[in-house]
């Protein structure tokens, strides 16, 4: 898919709790193998914050780089599955706290963990198209893994929210995307659940692998690239397993992968996953290099993005705080007090 | 504890985003936000967007909390020195109540004040915290 107009990102921002719960703590509660976890460590989300305390300073720091005034913005949209309210929008919180209301389009988008990229391949679209000079799409969530399920391991808070403009203003160039989505359901939580439930290895081939392949696949066969011409290649990081074994698959060379993969060391992110991978590698891209992002959301399908970054990143990048300044920001927390900021004492 | 939803929603741009006013007259700035100058007397007053930067003047830890703050006890709450000069008195997050000392720069970001019960509206506002160092 192309847009009618060129466009690009002229701004990102990512946000990270502080917390951290190590791995080895939660095996050690729930008596399994210490050694044999997903992640090193996860991010927790404090008492005070939640999806929408997090994609604010996600949209803050995306303006910062983007130097744009807030009314400029045609839409503030908020990918995630972890909205504070049922039913009442986060990003009209999230525009209001930037300043951007009253005249915008702002809506939650709801799709697993590519929630946040299917804001984005919206907001390309949008201001592709012309309808708007300026979007804000943003990935966020604070997830929720049951207690002593698999996915506590990895089930992290952070999201990154990226400002779609004109191209002559962007800090990377926007060549194509591409969506690919079929019924499988993988992982779900239903109405009035506290906490998903998941087809256990039937999240990998069917679901996660299929779609991350075919859909790189496709938008690669479209552009005339493969997927090993790209500087960097984000994909969406469940663990660390799942996106070198797609890489493995797609023929990425491993250390193409590295710089956008951050899940070892904050976990499973969800719909902010793939997008704070983007916006590590935005940290470090140099004018010139190209950068694949790939998202994956149960449900079932991947968005994939194809950039090339400009010499504008040099003069934005240090306007707000990078990924790492988040990353290495942290407090170490034990079970018990991770479980009251998860509200996982229900009494 | 009974909610006022009007009341929360009249005072959202001020707990949002730190918004001020500045005398047109005397250039003096206020928050919260006036309408007549309390140095000068005038009407004539501005908007005035406040950076969200400062320093902390004073603070103390709360561990006996009004009810709705339970969540997050202990926390500390603090008068803080915003870079133009005022003092407003807000809560400090994601900090070390070992490390906290007067004059530590802090800045501002918004969180969960407070949350009426499960069903009830959740309150935004803006916290300080101790400056993030820049890596």
């Amino acid at each position: 898919m192309k847009t009618i107009k060129d466009v690009g990102i002229v701004g990102y921002g990512a946000y990270v709790p502080m917390y951290r719960i190590k791995n080895s703590d939660i095996a050690r509660v729930w008596g399994n193998d210490p050694v044999r976890v997903p992640v090193k460590e996860k991010s927790v989300p404090g008492p005070d914050e939640d999806a929408c305390t997090i994609a604010c300073e996600a949209a803050k720091n995306s303006l910062l780089r983007a130097g744009i005034d807030p009314h400029s913005l045609g839409a503030v949209w908020v990918g995630t599955e972890s909205k504070p309210y049922a039913v009442k929008p986060t990003a009209t919180i999230v525009a209001e706290v930037i300043g951007a209301t009253p005249a915008i389009n702002a809506a939650d988008w709801e799709f697993a963990c590519k929630a946040g990229t299917e804001a984005l391949q919206g907001a390309f679209g949008y201001v592709g198209s012309g309808m708007a000079p300026y979007a804000l799409a943003i990935g966020v969530d604070t997830a929720q893994g049951q207690p002593a399920d698999a996915l506590e391991y990895t089930a992290a808070a952070g999201g990154a929210g990226f400002i779609v403009g004109p191209a002559e203003e962007s800090l990377a160039h926007y060549e194509g995307s591409y969506s690919f989505v079929t019924d499988t359901p993988d992982f779900w939580r239903r109405q009035h659940e506290h906490y998903p439930k998941h087809a256990s290895r039937f999240t990998g081939t069917p679901a996660y692998f299929y779609h991350v392949t075919n859909a790189t696949r496709r938008m690669c066969d479209e552009l005339g690239k493969e997927p090993n011409d790209y500087d960097y290649v984000i994909f969406h990081q469940p663990n660390t397993k799942f996106p070198m074994a797609a890489a493995k698959m797609l023929g990425v060379d491993k250390e193409k992968v590295i710089p956008g993969l951050i899940s070892p060391y904050i976990g499973n992110t969800y719909a902010g996953s793939s997008l704070v991978g983007l916006a590590a590698v935005f940290d470090v891209a140099s004018p010139g290099e190209s950068v694949l992002c790939v998202s994956y959301g149960s449900g079932a399908g991947s968005d994939v993005f194809s950039f090339t970054v400009t010499e504008k990143i040099t003069e934005v990048r240090d306007k707000a705080p990078n990924l790492k300044s988040y990353v290495g920001r942290r407090l170490e927390i034990d079970y018990a007090t991770y479980a009251r900021y998860r509200g996982k004492i229900r009494m | 504890m009974p909610s006022s939803v009007p009341r929360h929603w009249r005072e959202n741009i001020k707990r949002y985003r730190l918004l001020g006013t500045k005398c047109a007259s005397c250039g003096t700035i206020h928050y919260p936000r006036r309408t007549v100058c309390p140095s000068c007397k005038a009407r004539e007053l501005e908007e005035y967007q406040f950076k969200g930067s400062g320093k902390i003047y004073s603070y103390t830890i709360i561990r006996s909390p009004p009810e709705g703050y339970e969540f997050c006890k202990p926390y500390a709450a603090a008068l803080i020195e915003l870079e133009e000069g005022e003092i407003v008195t807000a809560q400090l997050t994601d900090c070390n109540f070992d490390d906290l000392e007067i004059g530590m720069p802090v800045e501002s970001v918004i969180r969960r004040m407070f949350a009426y019960g499960e069903s009830g509206i959740i309150v935004y506002g803006y916290k300080f915290r101790p400056i993030l160092p820049r890596m």
